[in-house]
């Protein structure tokens, strides 16, 4: 039998050193340093071991140094394989740009029966011809949905209460799978309602054409008929009822919840995430309400407001953890879209936080006018006088034209955060993405300084936030990678 | 345990060339089948004079004595209708190549090999052996077409080159229906030229079981004992799946790398997370380990809260996962879920310890080689 070499004999030659592969860090809190590689994984480590790692100092042989090899934050003699798995993680994490535009969302009507505070775009009309969506502009947005390169398409009705327009969302369901025959892609729909308008009749026309239902649900009674007032007070009464029967008529899985933190939300994580679970969700999406109106009038205000929902956020996350190990299983959504970045190398698809951002490219709305818009908040900002990115018109301008024309190609190029100032640099740069809209709205420009963003500090914010408590606790760790990956 | 192999005595008739012979029971098989049988029976008379062989259980030689007769050795009393042998001229040892009722039929390929591995249980010898390799091509012509699926090993089964290739072929073209697994280091496959003949066979059901034993490239090299082994497995790997081929990652734990498991599924996970199965699998105190034993040996006991962290990890992931050669009362109930029972019935055995144990019909039991050399020192028997 021929002699065994020992371990040392594979080691790395001790002539040479280790290169460095492209990697950023940031300080988590303390001497503990994160570290993140082009692909998005990380590694934690003391600010000592930082130094030496980057000044070419550590111990091949350290478990500090083993690890980093693992994870292609440096090249030796003996990981060669590094750069190509490296590649193939940050291929796979783009691989959804070549998708183009899958989310198509229809505004088929501005008019809504609610009138709440924090939205910017409702009309309460009877006057049908200004604020709906006509048959014209809705066949000439299908044109464009259609010539989408996307597999995969979802057109979305919303408004308003796009239920107030249902013949036309009839129109175009009916419209799109004629037109689907030809082409072949995956199509789905969503109606994006407050549900007070639902019935049998309309959710039988859901389970018939596969339409699923995506509602609002702010929390508790008072809370949700504070938040979203209409005429009768009863806008939880006919949520509630309405998710009920659309459950029983197109199935639990077919109709989600969506909550919307106002001020009055902020004092009361749990009893919200409670309002939820008593209803059957398995999930809530902890959602920060778009700062357009209120944050451009007072700056003082929404610093403030910031600082209280990270608040909000981390108690509604701590306590739908301490349910998971009581043996309850609910999700944070926004988390779980984060730690898909964290913890895999796919793309969730979350349009806020893409680079370049999914404006226009992942998502894009045409608008009951016939306008089209990258996002829905770019068509707020629309609502509201600001055409910075109209993208064109349906009824005027070609599919080239509206997906080239310069209001969406300009803050594309400056949403790509591996060459935006700041963030290029930043450790969790992989797990973000830039705003665009939200910037230009608050700050002037697409990008804006990022320590005056409160874009910025509260993605920070959570992004530490979650890394530190996978750290804390191997039960967290282990929950976040089964919601990372759906399992 | 069942023995492949045992030497024969020659009771009558000349020493010749028999081929494969199948093994019957059945004295009334017509002629053209009964040429290429070796048929078991003790009978005297009324034996025709066609059989390849007759295999006496009892020594009692029979009427006809123009045809070979052997003794059947006790070692060999488990042989049944429908396995494959075959008799070496020279030695008169009979090798089991092919067992009917067996869903585990492995075939040996080679001895040779690029690797070295520490622990490996069949250690490689640098000898010409394509003997095998054409013993093989024909061999997969005679077993029956509905077997269920067979493992090709070695040694290194990818060092033919196309000779591998096409035996692949072959194998699908007599064996349409059946499952192929093939246990190689993978290097092979990081020419994507070769990678590409073998996707260009496009079998239904291959599989390519490959071994990774750390995420450290440095570990992996020493527990194989080849330098650059880690990157060309890893590249093969990669080259498999761009192309769609099936592949299965296998991790034998042992002490060098039992507590660095949780470091291995954390990459897989991330780099590999598109192979088709992980298996974790025990060690077998059997070849080059019984050498190693102060470098490999580790208490299954002493690892079970690694295993439950690797094997969750890769389930958490979406990842296919099993768990080989375990003893049920050495691993945590959180991995049921991947609990195979796995050892090859013809080396599968329990010890005094399970004797009482309520679980053993659920417990995959020992290698006869674990038995023989060592096992856990922390067996416990479920008990009421």
């Amino acid at each position: 039998m021929s002699k065994f070499e020992v371990i040392e004999f594979f080691e790395r030659p001790s002539e040479s050193n280790y290169q460095l592969l492209p990697f950023s860090f940031d300080r988590l809190d303390g001497e503990k340093y994160i570290l993140t590689n082009q692909a998005g994984e990380y590694i934690t480590m003391d600010r000592m071991y930082l130094d030496k790692f980057i000044n070419k100092k550590l111990s091949s042989t350290s478990q500090e140094y083993i690890k980093l090899r693992s994870r292609q934050f440096l090249l030796d003699e003996t990981n060669s394989i590094a750069p190509e798995l490296l590649a193939l993680k940050v291929r796979t994490k783009y691989s959804r740009l070549s998708e183009f535009t899958s989310l198509h969302i229809f505004v088929v009507s501005l008019r809504c029966e609610h009138s709440c505070p924090y939205c910017q775009v409702s009309r309460q009309s009877e006057d049908k011809s200004a604020f709906d969506m006509s048959r014209d502009v809705a066949l000439k947005s299908l044109d464009m949905v259609f010539r989408s390169p996307a597999e995969a398409v979802k057109i979305e009705f919303q408004g308003g209460e796009p239920l107030l327009n249902f013949d036309l969302i009839k129109f175009v369901v009916a419209e799109a799978r004629r037109r689907n025959i030809e082409f072949k892609k995956n199509l789905g729909f969503v109606i994006a309602t407050n549900l007070a308008l639902v019935n049998r009749e309309i959710l039988a026309f859901c389970k018939e054409n596969d339409v699923l239902i995506s509602t609002s649900l702010d929390g508790p009674r008072d809370l949700h008929n504070h938040n979203r007032p209409r005429p009768g007070k009863n806008s939880y009464e006919k949520a509630i009822e309405g998710i009920n029967l659309a459950r029983e008529i197109l199935g639990k899985y077919s109709v989600s919840a969506l909550m919307t933190t106002t001020e009055a939300s902020l004092s009361r994580p749990i009893e919200i995430i409670d309002e939820y679970l008593a209803h059957g969700f398995n999930g809530i999406f902890l959602r920060s309400l778009s700062p357009y109106g209120f944050a451009i009038k007072t700056k003082t205000y929404r610093a403030y407001k910031t600082a209280e929902w990270l608040e909000f956020y981390k108690k509604g996350l701590d306590y739908i953890i301490q349910l998971n190990k009581q043996g309850i299983p609910f999700q944070e959504y926004y988390a779980t879209t984060i730690l898909v970045k964290m913890l895999t190398s796919r793309e969730p698809g979350y349009v806020d936080l893409m680079s370049p951002s999914g404006m226009g490219i992942a998502a894009v709305v045409y608008n009951y006018d016939g306008t089209v818009h990258p996002s829905d908040e770019s068509r707020m900002l629309a609502e509201m006088g600001d055409n910075t990115f109209k993208m064109g018109n349906v009824l005027t301008d070609t599919y080239e034209e509206i997906f080239t024309s310069e209001a969406l190609l300009n803050p594309l190029e400056e949403s790509i955060t591996k060459s935006v100032p700041m963030c290029h640099e930043c450790a969790f740069e992989p797990y973000c993405g830039s705003e665009p809209v939200y910037h230009h709205a608050l700050h002037g420009d697409f990008v804006a300084r990022k320590a005056e963003s409160d874009f910025c500090s509260k993605n920070m914010a959570i992004f530490k936030l979650l890394i530190s408590l996978m750290e804390e606790d191997p039960f967290v760790k282990s929950l976040f990678m089964r919601w990372a990956n759906k399992t | 345990m069942i023995k492949l192999h045992s030497k024969l005595s020659l009771l009558a008739g000349e020493n010749v060339d028999l081929g494969f012979l199948t093994i019957t029971h059945d004295v009334n098989l017509p002629r053209s089948l009964a040429e290429r049988s070796a048929l078991i029976s003790s009978d005297v008379d009324g034996i025709p004079d066609y059989f390849g062989c007759l295999l006496r259980p009892k020594g009692v030689l029979a009427g006809n004595k123009s045809t070979p007769q052997f003794l059947l050795p006790e070692d060999l009393m488990h042989l049944s209708e429908g396995d494959i042998v075959k008799i070496a001229s020279d030695t008169l040892n009979l090798r089991v190549l092919y067992r009917r009722q067996s869903h585990q039929n492995s075939i040996l390929l080679t001895e040779r090999c690029n690797h070295y591995c520490l622990m490996c249980s069949q250690p490689p010898k640098n000898i010409d052996d394509s003997y095998l390799l054409d013993e093989t091509k024909e061999l997969v012509k005679r077993i029956p077409s509905d077997t269920h699926e067979i493992g090709f090993t070695g040694g290194e089964p990818t060092l033919y080159g196309d000779g591998f290739i096409d035996l692949i072929r072959l194998t699908k073209s007599y064996l349409p229906s059946t499952a192929i697994h093939v246990l190689s280091n993978g290097r092979a496959f990081q020419d994507i030229e070769f990678c590409r003949k073998y996707a260009a066979i496009d079998h239904h059901d291959v599989m390519v079981g490959i071994p990774i034993y750390s995420d450290d490239p440095v570990l992996h090299d020493y527990i194989v004992q080849s330098k650059g082994a880690f990157n060309e497995t890893v590249r093969g790997i990669l080259n498999l799946k761009s192309l769609g081929q099936r592949v299965e990652i296998r991790v034998v734990i042992h002490k060098q790398n039992a507590h660095k498991l949780v470091d291995l599924a954390e990459f897989i996970a991330r780099n590999l997370l598109f192979v088709d199965h992980v298996a974790l699998m025990g060690l077998e105190i059997i070849g080059f380990t019984r050498a190693n034993m102060d470098k490999l040996w580790i208490d299954q006991f002493e690892y079970k809260d690694e295993l439950s962290r690797a094997a969750n990890h890769l389930k958490n992931n979406g990842m296919n996962v099993s768990i080989y050669n375990h003893q049920l009362c050495l691993v945590n109930p959180d991995i049921h879920f991947a609990y195979k029972k796995s050892i090859s019935d013809w080396k599968n055995e329990y010890v005094d310890e399970c004797k009482s144990c309520l679980k053993l019909n659920e417990c995959g039991g020992f290698f006869s080689s674990a038995v023989q050399n060592r096992y856990s020192d922390n067996l416990k028997a479920f008990k009421n």
